[in-house]
């Protein structure tokens, strides 16, 4: 297959141009009113100082180039030599995989040809909501659901603003929202670390409450609370700062609530077994059903991890974790950890994908390492082969689903430089098998 | 190229040919008029052989949200169900929910060459259509949901007027990339949102004091007077609920001539007589349906074994979940659209309830004296998975075998339905109605589901074996677009199939409203919405085919 170096895009790159409704890539909330603005290979968002979105479209593009250990080479010299890496691997783990639906199409196709193991490097992180899906199931709702409706928003883990910037803006305190809701300022309840309250202002927000605990005490407050919901007693609560009243005046606020939400990232679940403060959360939703309206809202899902998670499934029929090893998909959240198969010696090639932020690095490793990478990318140690690649809703058009699991978008070309699509270039690999 | 099929038995119920031998030509991918003198670049003897059009699965969910949540949440249908990777076809895993991948190869091992997602939400539209560019070998599309969406139900409570309403309608359609427009228990799913448990027909909507009699009838006459072939496909009110037969009856005459497609109406089709108060409503909505020829239906046939249950009818899906086997379930609200309820169930034939489903779903088939208006589903995989199809085939065609089956399900049931005395069984023929002629010309798509000159060549041709569920779980041949794809009921060759779609004209005015209610009330902008004609193509990797549909009335 021939390599073009970007797909086609209709505006010239290097010229001076502008964007409306620009979805960015950059977090989970996909946000697409962006206007942004081009000069040369500079971008400028026009219209929020969201920090994510800023600091991922502003970001400087250092000079790059296909490498082969450490020497620059062509394209088609740096695919070749990937390929031969491949054709010799016999257990290739594709990891990162921070890209887009083409993307992990492509990483897709390839795992299964080559027998390779399928793992996005925020997995972990992912599946403190995954677990519960796959054991308990849960009911839950979306960005604009929650936005017109909620009257109480309950945030559990504390802030969001660090993952989601654009979260209380968008979703907790817009203008408008459909229903008349009555009283029109929400309810904010935060469950564990106290935010900075500056951050959450505008005309929908109510009275706020927190309940200022650390974060592994929340699976304790949960149970009192779901307790205490189903009318069991709760003799005594040994969490520093809070008290039953406290407990108590939350289930009342529960029980008279018209629609509320539980609202998590679950990376700022950062605690082991994160997915018992998940599954709480999502108990304590449907006992709630029963009387009145609640839903979950799963937020985060940053650099492509819902993405990634919805295309494993659909081709292999499980999300990511999953081996080609045997010539079928062999599903195994532990077993098919790359880093737990890093740490205990599986595995002979590294292939790893980052096409967002440069932060999320290979990890360190004897194996050789095929890095498809942003430019700005900085790995600890000399890829074997690294091919620099755009970033989808920046140097090419893309796709990628939001952290809600339902509504996808599409991301646009905005013409910044002339980078290969990661998809194209795991075509060429493939080929060149 | 030429290629010639020699001697099958064919059965094109399009163009009324019923078990005629004759003589098939294809020429580049088409059907052509008989080339007696043509020298043929390939020839297949295909004599003793039944030879029918591609099947056309009209509801099936094979794509789209709720279905990679069911097959994310269902780790239970992957293990044991891996299909290891071929020098041709991918690997892929599930039953009742399987891969894309491997839904596409089954599908076509079966002699299915096109199958329908039925519930598109428009917000979760992009999504479908990705899943269903990656199920290959088929030819697809979607149909949109509509009816319990907030613009809709403001449009309707507002009483505005009627055009701009058909306007949102087409321009919905448009930007779903959709083929027909499905309505979920009308209003329903909204309504579950304000905590309401339960809408009837002539109930009124907490919020929007509407009904879903207005929802339906409303609809309905849109597409109708849009010109869009497929009539507007409903999943009505109070799906499961024991004594759902009168709401579906007064479905019917709500419809008050209005072409209607009412979908698995085994669902919809429960009395409450008897000691359980669960009882067969078949033989009574039969007795409208045959006086009623605008109204054509889907059957949602129940089998017994394990599946899922994934549907927009978040309300009802709520009620069932306390039934889930294994116990867990996702139950959604979407984006001021719809909403979507995974629940998986097994169904046992030593269950009352169960065994009885199963009875009404044979009796719903046995008793419409009509094949054109009745369409050959399990509802995949609410009643049961797709490939339950060859089974149910031979339940239809082989009355020995089906009493055979009788015996094995619970006594009570069996004996509660008439299914026991009805002798009827389906001809040939008419299975080439229910699952080729029929839904092509319900959903209007021009040159699939028969053989006649300038149709894709979509054929498939079967061994004539006296064990219909053999013969029709591995045909012979099957052609796409003229190809060889399977062959013994393996597939041979790897293609993908085109999306159809339907395009109702409609006043591009509506699109201001529609951008000022996204900026104000959304979390996306109404031009990211919308499902490009790129997207779809992906560079030439799908393709779109638009269906001619009939002028608009005003």
């Amino acid at each position: 297959m021939a390599i073009t170096e970007a797909r086609k895009s209709g505006s010239e790159r290097g010229s001076t141009a502008r964007y409306e409704d620009v979805a960015c890539p950059f977090c989970g909330l996909l946000c697409d009113d962006l206007k942004i603005e081009r000069k040369g290979d500079q971008l400028k968002v026009l219209n929020t100082d969201c920090v994510r979105a800023v600091s991922g479209f502003e970001r400087n593009l250092p000079a790059s180039s296909p490498m082969v250990r450490g020497k620059k080479v062509g394209l088609d010299e740096a695919v070749e030599a990937a390929a031969a890496l491949v054709r010799k691997s016999k257990l290739p783990l594709y990891g990162g995989l921070t890209t887009d639906v083409e993307g992990m199409r492509a990483v897709m196709q390839l795992a299964d040809r080559t027998g390779g193991v399928v793992d996005h490097v925020l997995s972990e992180v992912q599946y403190r909501n995954l677990k519960v899906l796959q054991t308990n199931g849960w009911i839950t709702s979306t960005l604009t659901e929650v936005r017109n409706r909620a009257d109480l928003i309950i945030m559990v883990g504390g802030d969001v603003q660090k993952f989601n910037p654009r979260f209380y803006e968008r979703v907790v305190s817009p203008p408008d929202s459909m229903f008349d809701l009555k009283p029109v300022r929400r309810t904010v309840v935060f469950l564990g670390k106290a935010p900075d309250l500056s951050l959450l202002k505008g005309p929908r927000v109510g009275e706020i409450v927190v309940l200022d605990c650390d974060l592994p005490r929340l699976p304790e407050l949960l149970s009192a609370l779901r307790a205490r919901l189903r009318g069991a007693k709760v003799h005594e609560l040994d969490i520093p700062g809070i008290t039953l009243a406290d407990v108590e005046a939350l289930a009342e606020r529960c029980k008279a609530a018209k629609y509320g939400v539980f609202a998590w990232a679950p990376p700022g679940l950062d605690v082991p077994h994160a997915d018992i403060i998940v599954q709480q959360v999502a108990e304590i939703t449907k006992d709630l059903t029963a009387i009145t309206r609640f839903a979950g809202l799963p937020l985060g899902g940053n650099e492509g991890v819902v993405t990634g998670a919805a295309v494993c499934t659909w081709l292999s029929g499980s999300p990511p974790r999953v081996s080609f090893a045997s010539g079928q998909p062999d599903y195994d959240p532990y077993l098919y950890s790359i880093s737990r198969m890093l740490a205990s010696g599986e595995g002979d090639l590294l292939i790893w994908l980052a096409s967002f932020t440069p932060d999320l690095l290979p990890p360190k490793t004897k194996l050789p390492i095929i890095l498809l990478g942003t430019p700005a990318v900085k790995p600890a140690q000399t890829p074997e082969v690294f091919i620099p690649v755009g970033t989808p809703g920046v140097d090419h058009r893309g796709l990628l689903v939001r952290c809600d699991s339902v509504v996808s978008l599409p991301l646009k070309d905005l013409g910044r430089a002339e980078l290969p699509v990661a998809a194209d270039v795991l075509a060429s690999i493939e080929s060149a098998l | 190229m030429l290629t010639k099929l020699t001697g099958g038995k064919v059965y094109d119920p399009a163009h009324k040919v019923s078990g005629e031998i004759r003589d098939i030509y294809v020429r580049d991918g088409k059907m052509v008029p008989p080339e007696p003198n043509a020298r043929a670049d390939q020839t297949y003897d295909v004599k003793g052989k039944i030879v029918m059009a591609g099947a056309i699965d009209p509801h099936t969910h094979i794509g789209g949200g709720k279905v990679t949540i069911a097959r994310m949440m269902l780790t239970e249908d992957h293990y044991g169900t891996e299909v290891p990777r071929t020098e041709l076809t991918r690997s892929g895993s599930g039953d009742a929910v399987p891969s894309t991948l491997l839904a596409g190869y089954r599908y076509a091992e079966m002699g299915y060459t096109a199958g329908f997602e039925p519930a598109m939400l428009p917000a979760n539209a992009r999504q479908a259509h990705m899943e269903l560019a990656d199920t290959p070998m088929l030819d697809k599309g979607a149909f949109a949901m509509l009816g319990s969406d907030d613009f809709f139900l403001r449009q309707l409570a507002a009483k505005q007027e009627f055009e701009r309403i058909k306007d949102y309608v087409a321009w919905t359609m448009h930007a779903a990339q959709a083929i027909a427009v499905k309505v979920v228990n009308p209003g329903g799913i909204s309504d579950f949102k304000f905590n309401q448990r339960k809408l009837d027909l002539d109930e009124e909507h907490i919020y929007y004091h509407i009904t879903p009699r207005d929802i339906i009838v409303t609809l309905a006459r849109a597409l109708q007077e849009l010109g869009v072939v497929h009539p507007l496909h409903v999943h009505g009110c109070n799906l499961g609920v024991p004594g759902n037969v009168e709401t579906t009856l007064a479905t019917i005459r709500a419809a008050e001539g209005l072409p209607l497609h009412l979908t698995h109406i085994q669902f919809h089709s429960y009395g409450t007589e008897g000691d359980r108060h669960f009882s067969s409503g078949a033989p009574r909505i039969h007795e409208l349906l045959n006086k009623n020829p605008n109204i054509s239906i889907d059957v949602g046939q129940v089998m017994f074994g394990q599946t899922c249950t994934a549907s927009g009818d978040s309300m009802r899906q709520f009620a069932i979940s306390k039934n889930a086997s294994p116990k867990k379930s996702v139950i959604m609200d979407i984006e001021c659209d719809a909403g979507c309820g995974v629940v998986p169930m097994r169904y046992r034939d030593k269950s009352y309830v169960n065994a009885l489903q199963w009875c009404i779903g044979l009796e719903t088939f046995l008793l419409m004296e009509d094949p054109w208006r009745i369409f050959l589903t399990t509802d995949h995989p609410n009643g049961a998975p797709f490939y339950t199809y060859p089974h149910l085939i031979r339940l239809l065609m082989d009355k020995g075998f089906r009493d055979d089956m009788l015996q094995k399900i619970n006594p009570d049931a069996a004996a509660m339905s008439i299914v026991g005395s009805l002798t009827r069984e389906y001809s040939l023929d008419e299975i080439a109605i229910m699952t080729r002629a029929g839904p092509a010309r319900s959903l209007g798509l021009k040159n699939i589901g028969h053989l006649g000159t300038g149709a894709c060549a979509d054929i498939t041709v079967y061994r004539d074996d006296a064990n219909r569920e053999t013969m029709f779980a591995t045909p012979e041949l099957v052609f796409k677009n003229g190809e060889l794809v399977v062959r013994d009921g393996k597939v041979i060759k790897v293609v993908n199939g085109a999306t159809h779609v339907a395009r109702p004209a409609y006043d591009k005015s509506i699109e201001t409203s529609l951008k000022h209610y996204f900026e104000d009330y959304h979390t996306m902008r109404m031009g990211n919405f919308a499902v490009s004609d790129d997207e779809i193509e992906n560079n030439g990797k799908g393709a779109l085919i638009v269906e001619p549909g009939r002028a608009r009335a005003s």
